[in-house]
């Protein structure tokens, strides 16, 4: 297949854009991906950077008709982090983030961005560092060893599941101390 | 670690040592993506924030030593001159965005150049592994316990339903990229890689080629990464990509049977041509060069070419790069001179293996 910009070179990245809502296949060579912007310079992450403006053109396209930009804004400007100080409009012009604190601003306004970014995905299922995660690790051991109590009493093997049960309590506890700690150090 | 060194030998050392599958894997990689809980990531933080980082690193890291990650070195951007910075890049050990658009930007690099970690690149902090040929998985435990080593110190940005955050929606979550990069000239001669990218980027992976600006992948080097970071755990990520990445080295395997039980004499001639250019040329192109490499790597894999070692592909790819012959020159050149330059540098570099 040729690459459906210069018409010279074969194509070699092909992939889906959504602009207005319309679907459109790309089948372009890497040197066009580059100029025409589909690919962004940065050689480590294939950026989406155009698939998210994309996005957010459907999101902004009654604004841009309505001519009157500032008023329509008005709503969407209320949402600004209040720690960096990015606006999500900023956010969606130059598709990145400025600080941890814009995720829990712009919440779930997020979720189609991820949704198209990461295949339908918006949960986070992997590693849980241990100074930030708080306790999600611990609930994450209790969540798989209920699962694997669930499996052990459906095979009748109750010796093991009460084992189980009893390694999820300790682990349960843990947390409630962990809270009451905290709650002392606050005092 | 000397940083002439780093700057003067075109291939690391980790890169001599041969791992699985190498005929056809080069080498695995991943990166983890970063942030400090507290401060702007680096596109909105003010110069006072990326200093006291940079300034962090130097401090708690450098001349430190991490398990077979020995004195690692703290490189900051602004002490480097461009084609040094571009040395860095063409060995893979920074990004292009750290060396062009990070003022306060830096790299720790350990002794073996398996490590490197970017300061203050888009994230705050970038942890990048290397291992030799086919090993995902080492590279990921690897990157893991030293992502592990850093987190004993530093309170990550992270959201229990994101993950770990980072500055492009692209790379949140997992905040992981993992990547090989191949070797696959049989699969460009008979036409197949064409068919088996679209169908590798349907995958949710994505090809690109390594070298070389245009559509091609010059040296026929491509590099296989994952597109998504988030809801997926690093083990199913690279669980997928290895899968992948299986098959096409299956396929590569099998076409090169099938190249040389259809062409057989032809297949030998053309390695052996491609060999006779670069022993013997006065002018070369990258382009070209790249071309007569990868028939040169390909025929020490078949048993063609004796005496030439496996990493002469790699080495001379770097070696042959820009920023390496104007280093080496000490000078800058213009394109005609880098081709006589880059011809010499061949020749001699060949010289040295018979
Ligand atoms: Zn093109
Ligand atoms: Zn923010």
């Amino acid at each position: 297949m040729e690459c459906q910009e210069c018409h010279q070179r074969p194509a070699t990245l092909h992939f889906t854009q959504v602009i207005n809502g319309n679907k459109t296949e790309v089948h372009v060579c890497e040197k066009c991906a580059y100029e025409k912007g589909y690919m962004s310079q940065n050689q480590d992450s294939f950026s989406l950077h155009n698939l998210l403006s994309g996005l957010f053109n459907f999101e902004t396209y009654p604004m841009s008709e309505s001519q009157t930009p500032n008023y329509s804004y008005s709503t969407q400007q209320g949402l600004k982090c209040e720690k960096c100080g990015l606006t999500y409009q900023e956010f969606t012009r130059i598709g990145k983030f400025g600080c941890a604190e814009c995720y829990r601003t712009f919440g779930e306004k997020l979720n189609p961005i991820f949704r198209r970014v990461h295949s339908g995905n918006t949960r986070h299922d992997g590693k849980i560092p241990v100074r930030t995660g708080g306790n999600l690790q611990i609930r994450k051991q209790i969540d798989d060893k209920r699962q694997e109590m669930q499996r052990l009493i459906h095979e009748e093997n109750f010796e093991e599941a009460a084992k189980v049960r009893d390694q999820i309590r300790s682990l349960q506890e843990q947390i409630n101390s962990d809270i009451s700690d905290d709650r002392d150090g606050d005092e | 670690m000397s940083l002439e060194r780093v700057m003067n030998e075109a291939i690391s050392p980790w890169m001599k040592e041969e791992g699985p599958d190498s005929d056809i894997v080069l080498s695995s990689r991943v990166r983890l993506a970063r942030n400090f809980e507290d401060i702007p990531f680096p596109i909105l933080a003010d110069e006072e924030d990326l200093t006291r980082i940079i300034d962090y690193f130097q401090q708690e890291y450098a001349q430190q030593s991490f398990e077979s990650y020995q004195d690692l070195e703290l490189i900051r951007m602004k002490d480097l001159k461009d084609v040094e910075k571009r040395v860095l890049v063409e060995k893979h050990l920074i990004s292009p965005h750290l060396s062009d658009h990070a003022n306060y930007g830096g790299v720790l690099i350990s002794e073996n150049e398996q490590v490197s970690i970017m300061v203050n690149e888009e994230d705050h902090m970038r942890i990048q592994l290397y291992v030799p040929g086919y090993q995902l998985e080492k590279a990921l435990n690897e990157a893991s316990k030293l992502d592990d080593w850093l987190e004993e110190n530093i309170n990550y940005a992270f959201d229990e339903e994101r993950g770990y955050l980072t500055s492009c929606p692209t790379n949140v979550g997992t905040g992981l990229r993992a990547s090989v990069m191949m070797h696959l000239p049989a699969l460009v001669m008979t036409q197949q890689m064409n068919r088996l990218v679209p169908a590798i980027n349907q995958l949710g992976l994505v090809v690109r080629g390594i070298y070389g600006e245009g559509s091609e992948a010059l040296g026929n080097i491509f590099q296989i990464s994952n597109q998504i970071t988030l809801g997926k755990s690093e083990k199913d990520i690279v669980e997928d990509l290895k899968s992948v990445v299986h098959q096409l080295i299956e396929h590569e395997r099998t076409a090169r049977d099938r190249i040389i039980g259809q062409t057989g004499v032809q297949l030998e001639d053309k390695i052996f041509r491609s060999y006779g250019v670069l022993s013997n040329s006065r002018i070369i192109e990258s382009k070209e060069a790249a071309k007569c490499l990868s028939d040169l790597r390909l025929g020490i894999d078949l048993g063609y070419i004796k005496n030439v070692s496996k990493t002469i592909l790699n080495e001379l790819m770097i070696l042959t790069q820009p920023g390496f012959l104007q280093q080496y020159a000490q000078k800058s050149l213009t394109p005609e001179e880098r081709d006589v330059r880059r011809a010499s540098l061949i020749r001699e570099r060949l010289q040295l293996e018979n």
